[in-house]
This record gives structure tokens, C-alpha cells and sequence, in this order.
């Protein structure tokens, strides 16, 4: 590509790309357009394989030349994946499998007949659905972080430029001083999308107050929330979007060098970044001067290594600064002192992805969606037990039914919904008697979770909602730093009576005594990582009382899910003496004769890990 | 045990390949980790004397981040993940299975050198829940009568040399 050294070859590149763009959309290039999802999801299902076939097919057949074959970013409808869709018919097919794509040529490229077979289906009108926008998960979306992902190239600044690319970052250095674009932003209401929800437009301010001869801006994108892929995919799908907010936010309180720390377990949006990165410092979108102008900026990434609590702004600038991931107390705050003792602002992938959308179509308009003090959209990573697990972007103030139900198309297998967890081991859990709020970061938090990154994982009737806090607490001990003895000391012991709880050896004061842990941490802890981490216990103590007391007075686990309080037993009249369960066993404790005597298994021997069960034609095998 | 000689120049071309980068231990780390597969404390010595950061502090930094090991790991990584969205659908099933078959906790090495078992932090496929990545091929929709299966195929590929 040209260099775009000045506002006059952007304006110009800005043109060509679109017409380019458009004309690949509405096909006035006289060509077909096939997109594929690039997203980690639908990769893992081999959707690089359906790419090649196709290119492969296509070049077979002779059509190189009437029909383009590209990569794009998470579709979000991930349970439905891999995807590949068809411009200008807009024709999307889902599960696509490799041996579908001569199907797909032959009959929708050549014949010109679209593939039924490979077509969603509602599932309550079994109807077949053709375009993207007709599918219920998508009906009561809107795309503002998510604004190109799956549509654009993300590894073509050409398609970026073509679909509004850095038409806000035009627009801040001729129109607009830095306080300008602070104030958009802090008119717009937009708050960090990161968890904590603190307004972004005050945290640069701060930044822009203090006088430095160097200032920074961080992306945060170490998403640890274990469910939570939303950053991933808006770096996978449109890279370009969150540089551009980065520099925008870097223009606006006088940061030159900008850092992008994500984690390593992304390879994909690492990959995607750092071409994008490259790409634009070529052109000169990025480096000394930008379009002419006295703005120079320079973006680097640097990658995780696999702790949890780097997600927290200090233990983040700790890991970019070489060290141990340990946070820092607070104040002196990042704005005023961070990166190398420089003030920086710490922003989440999504909050950044955010601004040029805000700055494209002004403060107001942007603050029309969403609620009194939540303005704007939020991106959810729906996962767990529902039918269309994906990742969704919808209104603030949507309410929770609206997400699970509506979007999510509910519970699969005709399960009876338990909760759904929130804001990851730092949130809680919302029930059905939370499923008409509308969510926001304050209403989540007067329910008593939280917004958190957007990690939301559904829980039904089969899920022990001890286990669930079990779980959770057993990661936020093996992810606690160290540093200051609440946390350290502290969740490590709640674990131990959570665990108590699980095997039936806890009492009722073991309850009492969490709470009170609970609260000791909570107030003792440094960072927010231990100030919540007691939440999911507490959350699923005030919600489930019942359950913590079937665990602990009557030993039971109603859903059968703690090890030591259930057991699997095989019911003698319905065992078909097949020996299927015995060969399936993995330590050999299930004995029988075939065709003569039932099976019993070995309680004493029995790890409880399912195989027999899952095996069983006959349902012969059941927990109790 | 001593290093052998390419490994030492391997490991100061890394350290010069950061030099100019401001606190460059993490990204010479992550590049050891990557090449070699884990940093044990010899190397570290190797870094310490290229850049100056006490070995105490490069150690404090190796122990701390679960990317990096300090011992090899199997020619085959099992990792399952047992991210939230895996776990409420029993992943931990998966991995308990994996030990019982392997005879080995998860975080270890069978004798063999050939599979370690690693319990993973959300890989991202969690519309393909649970699921495990081998050596970065992701598995989607384990069951635990699949894992029987997956360890044979990688023995069998193992016993034919590929």
C-alpha cells in the first residue's frame, strides 16, 4: 500500500477502500465474495481446513477470477460454527465441514441455488434462515466493539479503511484539541469495559493533568476470566479498530508510546495485532507525524505468560516492566504513576474498540443506547449450559431473560435454568428472580455480582452451585499472588473449608466461619482480585442457602456432582449384563459375568468419573 | 548438568535479540520457553550474565508466570481445559480420567517423556465444551470414553515413529 502521510491521502485512500469494499459486498465488482470465520473457535473446528478446500475447489473449477475467498473475524454464534457466508447474496451457512465445500461450489457458486442443508434452523419454527440478520441471536444485537468483526479482512488494512477505519483518528487531529475528545468522551458516559466500570473519559483526564515528559497508554488485554473470550475476538476480528481507539486515547492525553499487553494463550489475535501494527507503521499511520500532523505515536505489544491477576492494571505494568505480576498499591494511581513511573492510563480492549464508534457518531447519539449511568452496548461471552453459545453485543439494560433466553435460545436438553455467573471468580451468581434486570453495572452489583469483563456462564439444574464456588476458589488460590496475607493466606483457607463442605466434613460454624473470612479478605485484601475474591462463595451462599445445607447437615449433594457425596450404583433389574460398563471403567472396579450375573461396581475402588454411566445403552447406571 | 554449547549461544543470540527493548526479561522468557520448551536454572544463569538482573530475580520471575517451566515437558501436552464454561460441563471428569489412565497428576510427566497432563485456563473454544488441546490441536466435545482412545492414538503414532 501507498504511504497515507497526510489527511488528503487518507481522505483518498479512505474513498478507494470503500468503493472497494462496497463493491466486494454488493458484488458491482462483478465478482463473488466467500468469507470464512477466522475466529479460535471455529478454527479449532477446522475452518482453516473448509478455506483451503474451497480455494482449492474454486481454483478447480476455474472460477479464481469471478470469486474472492478471505478469512474474517468471529461471527459470535460460535455453537453454530464454523461459518462461511457469500456476498452479495448474504447467504450464511453454518457447521460447515470440510466435506461440504464441494457442495457449495457446485451448487450455490455454479448452479446458483443456495445449499439448504447447510442453512440454520429456528429451532421453534423449523424454519430455514438465510441471511445473518434474520436469525433470532442476532435480531436484538448491535455492533459497536464488535463494528467489522466478520466482515472485514483483519489482516487487510485496505478492508479496515473500507469499512469507517480511522475516520475517527481524522476527525480528533483536524477537529478536535485532546480536551475536546476527553470531554466527547466523558459526554458519552462511557465506562471501562474492563469490570470496575470507572468512567474512561475521567481516567484520561487525570492523565492529561499531570505534566510529563512521557506518557503511555495500555491496552489491557489479558483476559483471564476463565469462559470469557470477548477481547480475543474483537483483536482476531478488527485489530485495526482498537489501535485506532488507542492512538485516539493517546492524542488525547499526550501519550506517544502505547503498549498492548495480551495474552499468550491468544495466538491468533497476537498474530492479527502485530501484522496490524507493522502494516500501518509502513504506511505511516503509525510512527512520527501522522498524516502530517505533530501527533507521533508508537504502538507495541507485549504478551502475558499465564497469571490471572496481570489483568490488574498494576500487576499488568508490573509484568510489562519485566517483573513479578504482583499489583501495586494504590494510590499512587497508574494516571499519575505507571509504566516506568510514568503517568499511564490502563484501558480494556472492548473500551477501546469503543471510542472511534463514539467519536464517528458523536457523544449524544452514542449515549441514546443504553441506561441512566450504563450508556452504550456491552459485549457478553454467553458459555455453559445454553443452546447458542457465543458471544453477543447488546444495548446496556438488556435484561438478563432477553440474553439467555431470547439470544441464547435458553437451556439445551430441556433443563430447568439454575443461575448464571457473572464477572468471572470475581462476580456472583444471578437466579431466576434476577432474570427481569436489566443489566448494568449497578444494577449486576445491587444484585450482588457483577458486570465484570462480559463472561456470562449458565448454569442448570445439573450443576452444584458449592462445586461451581469450590471451583472458583480453587482457581483464585492458585492465581492469588502473594503478595499481601489476606489474599494469600486467606482464600487458601477459605478453599480448605469450601472443600470441607464438598466431602461432607463441614459443620454449620464451617459456614459461619467463611463468612467471616470472607468479609476479613474482602477488607484486608491489596488488589481487587483478593478484595472479590470471597464473592462467588458469597454469592452462592445468599442464593443457595439450601444447597450449602444439604452439603453439610444432611451430606448430601442434591445434584450429584460432589465426588464423596454421591456414588454411582447399577440397578440390577435394568442391567443387561452386557459387560460395556466393566470395559469402559478406567481402574477396573465394576465386575459381572456377561449374559449371566448383573454388574455391581467396587464402591471402595470407584473414582466416580462417569464412563460407566455415559456408556450405559439401558440407563441402567444412575447416581445417587 | 552442564549446557551444552549451541544452547548457550542460542540462549545470549535471544538476550542480544532484546537488548534495546526497555525491561526486556519477560520477552527473553517467553522466547526461551518457546524455543526450548522450559528454562531451567543453568539457563537462567546464561541471562542473568547477559543482561545483569540477578538470577534470584529472574528465578522469582520463572516461578511466577505458569507459562514458563522449569523442568521439560512431554513430547505430547494433554491440556484440558477447565475454564468455566468446560468445568459446568465436567471437563474435571476429562482430566481425573486422563490421571487414572496415565497414572500421573495433572502438572506432571509420564516416565516416559512422552505425555504431560495439564489443566489449562479457557483455550476459547467454548462452544466446543469441554474441550482439550494436544500440543495445540484442539479436541472439541471430549467424553470420558474418548480418552482411552486419544492416549492410544498418540502411542500408536509414537510406536510407528511418526
Amino acid at each position: 500500500m501507498e504511504r497515507i502521510d497526510s489527511v488528503k491521502k487518507l481522505d483518498e485512500s479512505i474513498k478507494t477502500c470503500t468503493e472497494q469494499f462496497e463493491a466486494k459486498i454488493k458484488g458491482t465488482n462483478g465478482k463473488r465474495a466467500v468469507v470464512v470465520c477466522g475466529g479460535t473457535g471455529c478454527i479449532a473446528n477446522s475452518s482453516e481446513d473448509i478455506q483451503k478446500a474451497l480455494e482449492e475447489e474454486i481454483k478447480a473449477h476455474g472460477l479464481e477470477n469471478k470469486v474472492t475467498v478471505n478469512h474474517v473475524g468471529c461471527f459470535g454464534f460460535c455453537s453454530q460454527g464454523p461459518f462461511v457466508k457469500i456476498f452479495p447474496e448474504d447467504t450464511l451457512y453454518r457447521a460447515v465441514k470440510v466435506s461440504d465445500v464441494k457442495q457449495i461450489v457446485e451448487d450455490d457458486l455454479i448452479g446458483g441455488n443456495v445449499c439448504e442443508n447447510l442453512l440454520y434452523v429456528d429451532p421453534v419454527t423449523h424454519e430455514k434462515v438465510v441471511r445473518q440478520d434474520d436469525i433470532n441471536f442476532y435480531k436484538k444485537q448491535v455492533r459497536v466493539a464488535l463494528h467489522g468483526c466478520s466482515l472485514i479482512n483483519p489482516d487487510l488494512l485496505e478492508e479496515s479503511l473500507g469499512y469507517d477505519g480511522f475516520k475517527a483518528l481524522k476527525k480528533v487531529l483536524t477537529e478536535m484539541t485532546p480536551q475536546q475528545v476527553i470531554d466527547e468522551i466523558l459526554a458519552s458516559g462511557l465506562r471501562g469495559r474492563g469490570g470496575a466500570g470507572f468512567p474512561t473519559g475521567r481516567k484520561w483526564q487525570f492523565a492529561a493533568n499531570v505534566q510529563a515528559d512521557q506518557k503511555y497508554i495500555v491496552c489491557n488485554g489479558d483476559e483471564g476470566d476463565p469462559g470469557a473470550f470477548m477481547d480475543r475476538s474483537i483483536l482476531e476480528g478488527n485489530p485495526f479498530e482498537v489501535i485506532e481507539g488507542m492512538m485516539i486515547a493517546g492524542y488525547a492525553f499526550g501519550a506517544s508510546k502505547g503498549y498492548f499487553y495480551v495474552r499468550a494463550e491468544y495466538p491468533v489475535a497476537v498474530e492479527r495485532l502485530q501484522r496490524a501494527i507493522e502494516d500501518m507503521e509502513q504506511v505511516g499511520l503509525l510512527g512520527d507525524h501522522i498524516l502530517g500532523t505533530d501527533f507521533s505515536f508508537h504502538a507495541y505489544l507485549r504478551l502475558g505468560a499465564g497469571a490471572f491477576v496481570c489483568g490488574e492494571e498494576t500487576a499488568l505494568l508490573n509484568s510489562i516492566e519485566g517483573k513479578r505480576g504482583m499489583p501495586r498499591p494504590r494510590p499512587p494511581f497508574p494516571a499519575i504513576k505507571g509504566l516506568w513511573g510514568k503517568p499511564t492510563c490502563v484501558n480494556n480492549v472492548e473500551t477501546l474498540a469503543t471510542v472511534p464508534y463514539i467519536i464517528r457518531v458523536g457523544a449524544a447519539e452514542y449515549a441514546k443506547m443504553g441506561t441512566e449511568k450504563s450508556k452504550g452496548t456491552k459485549v457478553f461471552a454467553l458459555g455453559g449450559k445454553i443452546n447458542n453459545v457465543g458471544l453477543v453485543e447488546v444495548p446496556m439494560g438488556t435484561t438478563l431473560r432477553t440474553l439467555i433466553f431470547d439470544i441464547g435460545g435458553g437451556i439445551p436438553g430441556g433443563k430447568k435454568f439454575k443461575a448464571i455467573q457473572t464477572g468471572g471468580p470475581s462476580g456472583g451468581c444471578l437466579t431466576e428472580k434476577d432474570l427481569d434486570t436489566p443489566i448494568d453495572y449497578d444494577s449486576l452489583v445491587a444484585k450482588g455480582s457483577m458486570m465484570g469483563s462480559g463472561g456470562a456462564i449458565v448454569m442448570d439444574e445439573d450443576n452444584c452451585m458449592v462445586d461451581v464456588a469450590h471451583f472458583y476458589m480453587d482457581f483464585i488460590c492458585n492465581e492469588s499472588c502473594g503478595k499481601c496475607s489476606h489474599c494469600r493466606i486467606g482464600t487458601k483457607r477459605l478453599f480448605e473449608m469450601l472443600t470441607k463442605v464438598t466431602n461432607g466434613t463441614a459443620t454449620t460454624k464451617t459456614l459461619d466461619d467463611m463468612k467471616y473470612l470472607a468479609t476479613v479478605i474482602k477488607n484486608g485484601a491489596l488488589c481487587a482480585l483478593g478484595q472479590t475474591a470471597a464473592n462467588p462463595i458469597l454469592s452462592t451462599m445468599a442464593n443457595f442457602p439450601e444447597e450449602y445445607e444439604a452439603h453439610v447437615v444432611d451430606k448430601k449433594c442434591p445434584a450429584h456432582v460432589c465426588k464423596k457425596l454421591m456414588r454411582y450404583v447399577i440397578d440390577p433389574n435394568l442391567c443387561k449384563k452386557c459387560s460395556l460398563c466393566a470395559r469402559n471403567c478406567p481402574v477396573n472396579c465394576i465386575h459381572g459375568v456377561v449374559g449371566k450375573e448383573p454388574y455391581v461396581i467396587d464402591q471402595s475402588k470407584c473414582i466416580k468419573c462417569g464412563s460407566c454411566l455415559a456408556g450405559c445403552r439401558f440407563h441402567a447406571i444412575i447416581k445417587e | 548438568m552442564p549446557i551444552r554449547h549451541e544452547v548457550v549461544v542460542g540462549v545470549e543470540a535471544i538476550c542480544d535479540q532484546y537488548a534495546n527493548e526497555p525491561s526486556p526479561l519477560m520477552m527473553i522468557l517467553s522466547a526461551i520457553q518457546k524455543k526450548y520448551g522450559y528454562i531451567p536454572l543453568e539457563v537462567q544463569e546464561i541471562v542473568s550474565k547477559k543482561t545483569g538482573i540477578p538470577v534470584a530475580e529472574i528465578y522469582g520471575v520463572v516461578t511466577f508466570y505458569s507459562f514458563f517451566s522449569l523442568k521439560p515437558k512431554g513430547k505430547y501436552v494433554l491440556g484440558v481445559c477447565l475454564g468455566t464454561a468446560c468445568y459446568v460441563k465436567n471437563s474435571q471428569a476429562i482430566i481425573d480420567k486422563f490421571s487414572a489412565m496415565l497414572g500421573i497428576a495433572p502438572g506432571e510427566t509420564t516416565d516416559d517423556g512422552l505425555f504431560t497432563i495439564e489443566a489449562v485456563r479457557c483455550i476459547g473454544a467454548c462452544a466446543l465444551a469441554p474441550a482439550m488441546s494436544i500440543n495445540g490441536k484442539v479436541y472439541p466435545k471430549v467424553t470420558p470414553d474418548q480418552v482411552g482412545k486419544i492416549i492410544d492414538e498418540y502411542r500408536k503414532m509414537e510406536a510407528e515413529g511418526k
